[in-house]
């Protein structure tokens, strides 16, 4: 007969487009588990020679090997360890000189003789601007990056697909710049239509003046996160197995029902993990917010109106001329911006692990 | 419930390649047809012709008509689909959905037909599961992944998602060519019930297989690497297995070549 399910494999993998090293998993460790034993080749007993079995090497490559990462392991953590006691260290003596509440004062002030500072409306300010980038960004990357994998001609996916990428690594004071002398000027015009239709929606109201807002820095932040997602998105969605898509076609869905079958749920840990790292560089950037905010230390839900700030934008603003409790309080909103990506990382981890039954015997 | 298959003068492509050839053959509805030939002969093109998921591959194309009850599938109008809704497939290797459970996968065609409802969603799963054999093994842990089965069951899981939407035909594409000899038996098996309602197509590298389960065996084959693969002989797998007509397919199945 001479056909071998390999070689007639081929008609039926051919689908969509997809890459060949991941169609099938599932089928694929049923089968590992369903193989026959496979024995050693015939060769592998020559070594033996008959005779009594050699002794384990005690200095091989493989314990140098072994030593050399548990080395660098260590040397990794005592580094970390080494780094956080001297931002404690740092910070501790600028908590004991602040005069008011570290948590809740809304300012800073940490230079003055009686020093006052609050970390409150800057981890508001990080947490609205990086949300509501997100918020805008996520849809738009996920679209983008439906399109590049399964929509668009493959020649022109990968084409796209590369600019996305080289977008990603445009240097972030350029978008800062750009959004600054650029992109204000529409967003000041859009803010003030929005406030004279919308302005009862307290995130619109206010009186002005508008454009530096917590608006123009997240739209910002969203043009810069967009290729990240976009770019991991793309290359999750491009690994989704032929095979499953094919069931879902064959099960006379159309394309957009065959995407929410089995390209999207086949994507989410992968989507997940690239909405937190965007929202991770959202969290943590410093220039292009410094640049585009309007500065203020106060809570408020306004987007339009001037205003805004986040943790690592007023470490930028700040850093110059602060003196030595100054750097402490800075280093102090350092590590409380760290915990933030901290849980935000965990909760991702957290949801990912919810699902890991599903999703683990599918990689 | 179960549907006549024409394809006439039916060719395939995929790009320039011209991969089968002017096909003629009719199958009957409630009986097993079984496709049988050396590899790369065309076999899975024929048959992902018959529901157009041979046209989901960029430049592949069929030409000649297909029709299933005098309908022909590939008419402009046609929505495909519903096509594919009415002829359901089942792959060579089990393919269930990784991120969905036992229950999901069955129901997964009735949710992409508009079907919400739990308790339909519910009866129509426990139908098909016990239609492929496989209520039994499953009915305790519906709520379990399906990747987390066994390789037969799995297919077995993908026959009951395939069946769940009540088809007219179902083309199988070499379905126990992954399996152990068990689970094949027990696939084999659950071939014979379902003729009494669907109409089954399937390809087989496997000759036993095909004079075991299949009352009509079409037996393609090509000329040499690069030719087209064409239908050398359709009769009764009886007679094919005992007495063919042409000398090639007797060759092939008695093993002188292929
Ligand atoms: N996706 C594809 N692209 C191009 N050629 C293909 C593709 N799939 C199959 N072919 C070719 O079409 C011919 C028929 O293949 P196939 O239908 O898979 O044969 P069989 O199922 O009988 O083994 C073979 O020559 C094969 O190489
Ligand atoms: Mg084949």
């Amino acid at each position: 007969m001479g056909e071998t399910p390999h070689r007639s494999a081929d008609a039926g993998t051919g689908g969509t487009r997809v890459t060949q090293s991941h169609e099938w998993p599932a089928g694929a460790s049923a089968r590992v588990a369903e193989a026959p034993v496979s024995t050693r080749s015939p060769g592998g007993t020559g070594l033996g020679g008959g005779g009594a079995l050699p002794r384990s090497r005690k200095f091989g490559a493989e314990r140098a090997f072994r030593g050399l990462t548990l080395a660098a392991g260590t040397a990794v953590l005592v580094i970390i360890a080494a780094i956080a006691i001297f931002l404690v260290a740092k910070a501790v003596p600028a908590l004991r000189a602040n005069t008011e509440n570290f948590w809740s004062y809304e300012g800073w002030s940490p230079n003055e003789t009686e020093p006052k500072f609050g970390i409150g409306a800057l981890a508001f300010g990080t947490v609205l601007s990086s949300a509501l980038a997100l918020l805008i960004a996520v849809p738009v990357a996920l679209g983008i990056a439906l399109y590049l994998s399964h929509y668009a001609p493959r020649r022109l996916g990968t084409a796209l697909g590369f600019l996305v990428d080289l977008l990603a690594a445009v240097p972030s004071v350029v978008f800062g710049l750009w959004g600054r002398d650029v992109f204000s000027s529409p967003v000041r015009d859009f803010s003030v239509w929005l406030n004279q239709h919308f302005g009862w929606i307290p995130l619109f109201g206010g009186d002005g003046p508008f454009g530096a807002s917590v608006m123009l820095g997240a739209l910002v932040l969203a043009i810069m996160v967009l290729p990240i997602i976009t770019s991991l998105s793309r290359e999750v969605f491009l690994q989704t197995p032929t095979a499953n898509e094919e069931a879902a076609l064959a099960l006379g869905a159309t394309r957009w029902e065959m995407l929410r079958t089995a390209v999207l749920p086949y994507g989410r840990p992968g989507i997940i993990a690239a909405m937190m790292l965007g929202l991770g560089r959202a969290l943590g950037e410093t220039i292009a917010l410094a640049l585009t905010l309007g500065i203020t230390f106060g809570i408020s839900f306004n987007l339009i109106q001037n205003g805004g700030n986040t943790i690592a934008a007023n470490i930028a603003n700040a850093f110059g001329e602060a003196n030595e409790t100054g750097r402490g309080a800075l280093i102090a909103s350092g590590l409380v911006l760290f915990t933030i990506t901290l849980i935000v990382n965990i909760t991702a981890r957290a949801i990912i692990y919810r699902r890991r039954e599903f999703t683990e015997s599918a990689a | 419930m179960a549907k006549r298959v024409s394809a006439s003068n039916v060719t395939a492509y995929y790009g320039g390649f011209k991969a089968i050839e002017n096909i003629n053959l009719t199958v009957e509805p409630k009986t097993v047809t079984a496709l049988i030939g050396p590899s790369g002969c065309g076999k899975s093109t024929f048959l992902r012709s018959i529901n157009r998921m041979h046209e989901v591959l960029p430049g592949a194309r069929v030409e000649g008509s297909l029709t299933i009850d005098d309908q022909d599938i590939y008419d402009r109008d046609v929505d495909v689909t519903a096509v594919r809704r009415t002829i359901g497939m089942v792959f060579q290797r089990p393919n269930p959905f990784p991120t969905m459970s036992i229950f999901e996968n069955v129901v997964a065609g009735l949710k992409l037909n508009g079907v919400r409802k739990k308790s339909i969603l519910e009866d129509a799963a426990e139908k098909a599961l016990r239609a492929a054999n496989l209520w039994g093994e499953v009915k305790d842990r519906l709520g379990k992944p399906g990747a987390g089965l066994s390789g037969g069951q799995q297919q077995r899981l993908c026959i009951a998602r395939t069946i769940a939407v009540e088809p007219q035909v179902v083309l199988m594409d070499e379905p126990c060519s992954a399996l152990d000899p068990i689970s094949t038996l027990a696939i084999e098996d659950l071939m014979f019930q379902l003729k009494d309602k669907f109409t089954i197509i399937i390809v087989t590298h496997n000759m036993q297989q095909a004079a075991r389960v299949s009352d009509r065996t079409a037996f393609f084959s090509i000329e040499k690497t690069g030719d087209p693969g064409r239908l050398i002989e359709y009769d009764n797998t009886q007679k094919i297995f005992s007495n063919p007509s042409v000398k090639k397919t007797e060759d092939y199945i008695t093993g002188r070549f292929g």
